[in-house]
């Protein structure tokens, strides 16, 4: 299978350059070096805590960011490349859902003049053809007609969202950039608007790219999914093999860190949990302070992801054929909490 | 700290120095020949030409402003033609007599200001609030020039409580007593706006800050109310006020010209009155430049004060 | 999330109806003081647009021989002045002069100042550096002094003083308007916009345009003022209008000379100044009013230090019952009262907590459980909060009505709470270890320095690495994980018998949240305080809670024991949100989402309030109260049909 979208080698750096007397400002690396492919038809899951760099490259994937470093490719085609792609024909194809509904929406815009805004300046559509138009996409995302005309703020969390899907579709993308899409919305809404995304995304031979904090809700909806720490790939898999049999360190601890309703013994380390200074991040995998199997190597050398067949792993020391769940007191994971 | 202190220092000269640039700027702007208008009807096309070389006007812009500005930091200001002396004495001594008003105003329009905001938002809705409120809306629509007339009529012409003008009695003045009697009327006027002013943002920032999760959390650790109020919201609601008592210092500082005007008070902003009117520039240009400088380094002195307040700036 | 916010996150279908919310429209007629503002600008703007009109004397018309007369004299309605000119038609067409300065001036300033502002704010970087450099400049001269040294280059004059003013003013436009812009252009509407292939000028033209506007009218209005009392300053020392043309400044600076033998010439158009100038600012006020979001809502109201209790007197005399839970809620009834709505937050909620017990209170956003948490020591804001019925035992003591002493003393001290995000609820301007021991010294005679040595073994029993230095830290030098641990350690300042925890993980990654948990729960065996715990989160209270209760629309619809409720909800809203959140380890299992939304507070319906999304619902369900009754003697049920299909 072919990849639609691919990057190769993306960095995105804030900061930097010198100041007025020549002292060079900190930088921050966002993302460092990530290469993946996103394959036609599926959904990608990417999944990270806050820091990771989860968002930077969301918005490196839709143009909203440049990379510092590295090229995203679209079926081939460079998307930052202003001679290959304009903003529009990258907007046409690559359409982004946004995490915070009530934010992404112009409060003094009706819910028409929103939807509206990609059909004329995207696909340039005469006026008759947009009638028609909006009546589907309200109809896809199953709001009524009749609301077209209200503001954004008359509207909860959920239906805003679903305006908001419904303006990434009405741009025929082939694919979506979901960056935390039902993290603002409670949980009896959440499943509402997973489920009508999983309908879409048959419906319009969609391919999407969801990006969540949350394990559960990224292991529900994705094909593949990318693990993320301190803007790197740490490990990357199929959805069932990255769950049952997780390579990387971090990825155990983050499954194990997450609660799960009707069980109890979650892991926790033992140590209080610090991301490195991004301002001067050691040398070395940046998981290594943390990390129960850390080695001299980890402190020095920064691992590179290593492809195997349908996984890759950033790690020295993988946590291959040990199994999982891990045995109690096996290294990152203190005991479980007993009450 | 210290370093904060010597980096805001340096910061200040490029402020300094365009603050040099829209004077000359605005000097150069002036229609007519300068020296013309000096020579009057003097002005044969020999004695312009030849004052014009002397005052160097025959050069470019900016070959000008060097001179100019290399004259400046030699403390040369030029000469006053009205006066006859030079003008960085006469601004220096006129400036003195600003500084003591000016300072008393400003004194007067925090510590009101601030009472007042803090009183009004913690009896919010209340009569106070309503009441001091009204007077705050009183105190930013008046007209302070005309304040300072009405309190001449009423204190000084028809009260004869405290004298009408000047700065010091003409016979057996001189003392600081009589330095305070002259003070409390222009003083009191030129506070009046600024005092509201800083009422009201006062009166915002501390309903702004008692709304805040952390007045919550400090109530909910059984913190007395009058603590709640003094210490925690008044700490953080000066973070937002201090910027502007550095503003109102600068009204404060611009005001003086109509509270001097009025009260015949031998400052700064009369002298910049009387030399505009008689178009003695160089005068005009010197007094603008003093008075901006020191309003650029008393914004310096608040906003080392925030950073001593607020420790999210240090970092 | 604060009560206000609570009440206000549900009403969203309410909209549909009559919003009880003061209307823009209301609120403004309702402002007495911006109305009469108005009605006083608006004689004074009828009277100048007359003047022409009216049979007035020439303003400019001298006649020696009534040179001073008094107001009301023959002829001069508020008298002549020294040249014998009509002050009252002096004054009309003086007053008409200073308006359109004003106004002019101000429109200068707006226009160019607005542009600097959006354009800098928009497009950030170099243009924003540049310009924002350049008004920094202007904005380093004391006002006025700017001013002067504009007239005296230009010369004296109306026109002149208007351009004055107005570059004068540039700044505040600017600084104001790039702030503002600042804000919008890191919305994400505007990244959605670019995503719609809008260009950045549709986009500062349609999407940053609209609103910024309303504070470019509150600037104006604030400001207009404002820019006439300078122009009338710079008139006032003769260098505005010159003579023989007028407005009110140069009437005053001429009349100022006859202060003592006829104050009349100068008082009359100070009065008019100050009557133009305060019309306004009152009315601008209004506006600003009219324009701020915030304050329809009501939420610049100061929040009273404790709830409002409103409190059937029936209620008062109840004698206490004494058995051993540490807490007992009793029909505990909490409202907001915004405009003509009341929202009915908190609607007769009973639970109790026994010693050493952890209850979880779990629900979403708007069902009522943070009013609850926060009703118990009376730290809802009020207004809008209220207090409305039931009681409140703590160990057989009811804490409604108590007194503010009464109350004060037991938070902190025996009751502790513990917020949802720690960079908001830590003083940012006292370090961590001065507000530790600041806990401890409420409620405990001890030195700043013991005080501070306790807040440090606290602070070490949180394990915080380098407790005794890290205690000088201030909050924003720590990470989420860090934070929570010191409002732990501030709430187990006292040794509390019960702890309130409101969400405390719910702002915090799932590793760091795992090790709050972890700590929260040693902490609590530990101490054997009982705890009290909110959260949207039934794996977190699967990890944490002894009990669970879950509230919907303001009420418990469902408590038992943790085990009990997960693997047999009883109540259908129960095993509907049970259902509808992904699982970890289970990606195949299908969502049961629920259909609808919850009801709004304020429009509460007969019966059980999720009979409208409720599959098994029936007629019944709808007609009248439904009660919390046993399906043993611990797990209890608001439900006539409840479901047992576990057990």
């Amino acid at each position: 299978m072919t990849a639609l979208m691919e990057a190769r080698g993306v960095t995105r750096r804030f900061g930097g350059g010198r100041s007025l007397f020549g002292k060079p400002k900190p930088t921050v690396h966002a993302v460092q070096g990530v290469s993946f492919e996103v394959r036609r038809g599926e959904t990608l899951g990417v999944v990270g805590e806050s820091g990771c760099g989860k968002s930077t490259l969301a918005k490196l994937l839709v143009g909203l960011q440049r990379p510092s470093e590295g090229q995203v490719l679209l079926e081939g085609a460079g998307v930052h490349d202003p001679a290959v792609f304009g903003r529009r024909a990258l907007a046409k194809r690559v359409q982004y859902v946004f995490q915070d509904p009530s934010s992404s929406l112009n409060p003094r815009k009706t819910i028409r003049q929103i939807l509206e805004a990609p059909l004329i300046h995207l696909l340039r559509m005469p006026q008759a053809a947009r009638r028609g138009r909006l009546a589907e996409i309200m109809d896809a995302v199953r709001l009524r007609p009749e609301l077209l005309e209200r503001y954004p703020h008359e509207f909860s969390g959920g239906q805003a969202q679903r305006i908001g899907i419904a303006r990434a579709l009405a741009a025929e993308p082939e694919i979506l950039v979901l960056d935390e899409p039902v993290s603002a919305l409670d949980v009896s809404v959440q499943a509402q608007v997973l489920n009508l995304l999983d309908q879409l995304k048959a419906e319009f031979d969609l391919t999407y790219v969801f990006i969540s904090h949350d394990l559960a809700v990224v292991e529900s909806v994705s094909d593949r999914i990318m693990v993320m720490y301190f803007g790197r790939v740490v490990e990357e898999g199929r959805s069932e093999d990255l769950f049952c049999r997780p390579l990387h360190p971090y990825t155990r601890l983050l499954l194990s860190s997450a609660p799960v309703p009707g069980r109890k013994g979650i892991g926790a380390e033992s140590k209080p949990a610090e991301l490195p200074d991004p301002l001067a991040p050691p040398p070395g995998c940046a998981f290594a302070a943390r990390c129960p199997q850390a080695s001299d190597l980890c402190r020095e050398v920064t691992p590179p992801l290593e492809r195997d067949g349908e996984t890759a792993y950033a790690c020295h020391h993988p946590r291959k054929g040990i199994p999982w769940p891990e045995p109690a007191g096996s290294g990152a994971v203190e005991g479980r909490i007993q009450s | 700290m210290l370093a904060y202190t010597v980096k805001r220092l340096v910061l200040a000269v490029p402020v300094l120095l365009g603050l040099t640039v829209i004077v000359f700027l605005i000097m150069a702007m002036i229609p007519g020949d300068p020296a013309t208008a000096i020579l009057g009807s003097y002005a044969t096309p020999e004695n312009v030409a030849r004052l014009n070389r002397q005052l160097g006007l025959d050069r470019s812009l900016v070959e000008q402003y060097f001179i100019w500005l290399g004259n400046l930091l030699q403390g040369d200001f030029g000469r006053s033609f009205n006066l006859n002396r030079p003008v960085i004495d006469e601004v220096l001594e006129r400036f003195s007599a600003t500084l003591v008003l000016a300072g008393a105003a400003l004194l007067l329009c925090s510590v009101f200001g601030l009472i007042a905001g803090v009183v009004t938002a913690v009896r919010q809705y209340g009569w106070t609030d309503k009441i001091v409120t009204f007077f705050v809306l009183i105190g930013i629509s008046i007209p302070s020039f005309w304040l300072g007339l009405l309190m001449i009529l009423v204190f000084a012409v028809w009260q004869r409580w405290l004298p009408a003008s000047g700065m010091f009695a003409i016979y057996g003045g001189g003392d600081l007593p009589d330095l305070l009697r002259h003070l409390v009327l222009p003083a009191i006027t030129l506070a009046v706006v600024a005092t509201g002013v800083i009422a009201r943002l006062t009166r915002a920032a501390m309903l702004e800050v008692l709304r805040q999760d952390y007045i919550r959390t400090a109530r909910a650790k059984g913190v007395g109310e009058t603590r709640v109020v003094c210490r925690h919201a008044f700490k953080a609601a000066l973070v937002n006020v201090i910027p502007v008592i550095g503003v109102q210092a600068g009204f404060v500082l611009g005001g003086a010209v109509y509270i001097e005007t009025v009260f015949q008070w031998p400052g700064i902003g009369r002298m910049l009155v009387t030399a505009i009117s008689t178009r003695d520039l160089l005068l005009v240009q010197g007094g603008v430049l003093v008075v901006a400088a020191s309003y650029v380094l008393f914004n310096l002195v608040t906003d080392l004060l925030q950073h001593l307040i607020d420790p999210r700036l240090r970092t | 999330m604060s009560g206000a916010q609570a009440a206000a996150g549900a009403p969203a279908p309410a909209a549909k109806r009559r919003s009880g919310r003061p209307s823009a429209l209301s609120l403004f007629a309702r402002n007495q003081l911006a109305a009469f503002g108005a009605g006083l600008l608006l004689v004074i703007l009828l009277l100048v647009l007359l003047t022409p009109l009216l049979p007035l004397p020439d303003p400019a018309a001298t006649d020696p021989v009534n040179r001073l007369l008094r107001p009301l004299a023959e002829g001069h309605l508020l008298g002549s002045d020294h040249l014998g000119r009509d002050i009252f038609s002096r004054l009309l067409w003086g007053t008409g002069v200073s308006l359109l300065v004003g106004l002019s001036a101000t429109s200068v300033a707006a226009i160019f100042g607005s542009t600097i502002g959006i354009l800098a704010g928009y497009f950030g970087g170099r243009a924003d550096t540049l310009l924002m450099r350049g008004i920094d400049m202007l904005m380093a001269f004391p006002y006025i002094l700017l001013a002067l040294a504009i007239v005296a280059a230009l010369g004296p004059g109306l026109l002149n003083a208007l351009f004055a003013i107005a570059i004068v003013n540039i700044p505040f436009f600017a600084r104001n308007i790039r702030g503002v812009t600042l804000g919008l252009a890191n919305r994400e509407f505007i990244d959605a916009a670019r995503l719609s292939g809008k260009s950045n000028v549709s986009i500062l033209l349609t999407e940053v345009l609209p609103n910024v506007l309303p504070v470019i009218v509150i600037t104006v209005s604030t400001t207009v003022g404002w820019m006439i009392l300078e122009t009338a300053g710079l008139s006032f020392l003769g260098l505005g209008a010159q003579p023989p043309a007028a407005d009110l400044g140069s009437m005053l600076g001429e009349g100022r000379k006859l202060l003592i033998t006829a104050p009349h010439v100068s008082v009359i158009p100070g009065v008019m100044i100050f009557l133009v100038v305060m019309s306004i600012n009152l009315l601008g006020d209004g506006i600003r009013d009219l324009l701020d979001p915030r304050l329809k809502s009501g939420a610049l109201a100061r929040p009273a230090p404790f709830t409002a209790v409103d409190r059937p007197v029936s209620q008062l005399a109840a004698a206490s019952i004494q058995d051993d839970s540490v807490l007992a809620v009793e029909d505990l009834r909490t409202q907001f009262r915004i405009g003509s709505d009341v929202y009915r937050a908190v609607d007769g909620v009973s639970f109790d907590i026994q010693p050493h017990e952890c209850l979880g209170l779990v629900g979403e956003s708007g069902s009522g459980k943070s009013v609850t948490a926060l009703s118990l020591l009376g730290l809802v804001a009020t207004p809008p909060g209220r207090i409305v019925g039931g009681r409140v035992l703590l160990q057989g003591r009811d804490l409604i009505g108590l007194d503010a002493a009464g109350l004060r003393a037991i938070r902190g001290d025996q009751v502790a709470y513990i917020f949802q995000d720690p960079l908001t609820t830590l003083h940012p301007l006292f370090s961590i270890g001065d507000q530790i021991a600041e806990a401890i010294r409420c409620h405990r005679p001890l030195s700043y320095k013991e005080a501070w040595a306790a807040a440090v073994t606290l602070l070490d029993s949180v394990r915080i690495p380098n407790a005794a230095g890290r205690a000088a830290a201030y909050p924003h030098e720590l990470s989420g994980g860090m934070r929570q641990r010191v409002s732990i350690a501030m709430a187990l300042a006292n040794d509390p018998t019960l702890l309130i925890a409101d969400e405390p993980t719910t702002a915090l990654d799932v590793t760091v949240q795992a090790q709050v948990l972890k700590l929260l729960d040693q902490l609590r065996s530990r101490s054997g305080a009982s705890l009290l715990f909110i959260t949207h989160d039934f794996g977190v209270v699967s990890e944490v809670c002894h009990r669970v209760a879950v509230m919907y629309a303001g009420r418990i619809v469902e408590i038992g024991p943790t085990e009990d409720v997960l693997s047999a909800p009883a109540h259908p809203y129960t095993e509907r949100l049970i259902a509808c959140v992904p699982r970890l380890g289970e990606p195949g299992r299908r969502l049961e989402a629920i259909a609808g939304l919850p009801p709004a507070v304020n429009h509460l319906p007969p019966g059980c309030a999720f009979a409208e999304r409720c599959p098994h619902a029936e007629d019944a369900c709808r007609a009248g109260e439904i009660s919390l009754d046993g399906l043993n003697d611990r797990h209890l049920v608001r439900c006539i049909k409840p479901r047992r299909a576990a057990s």
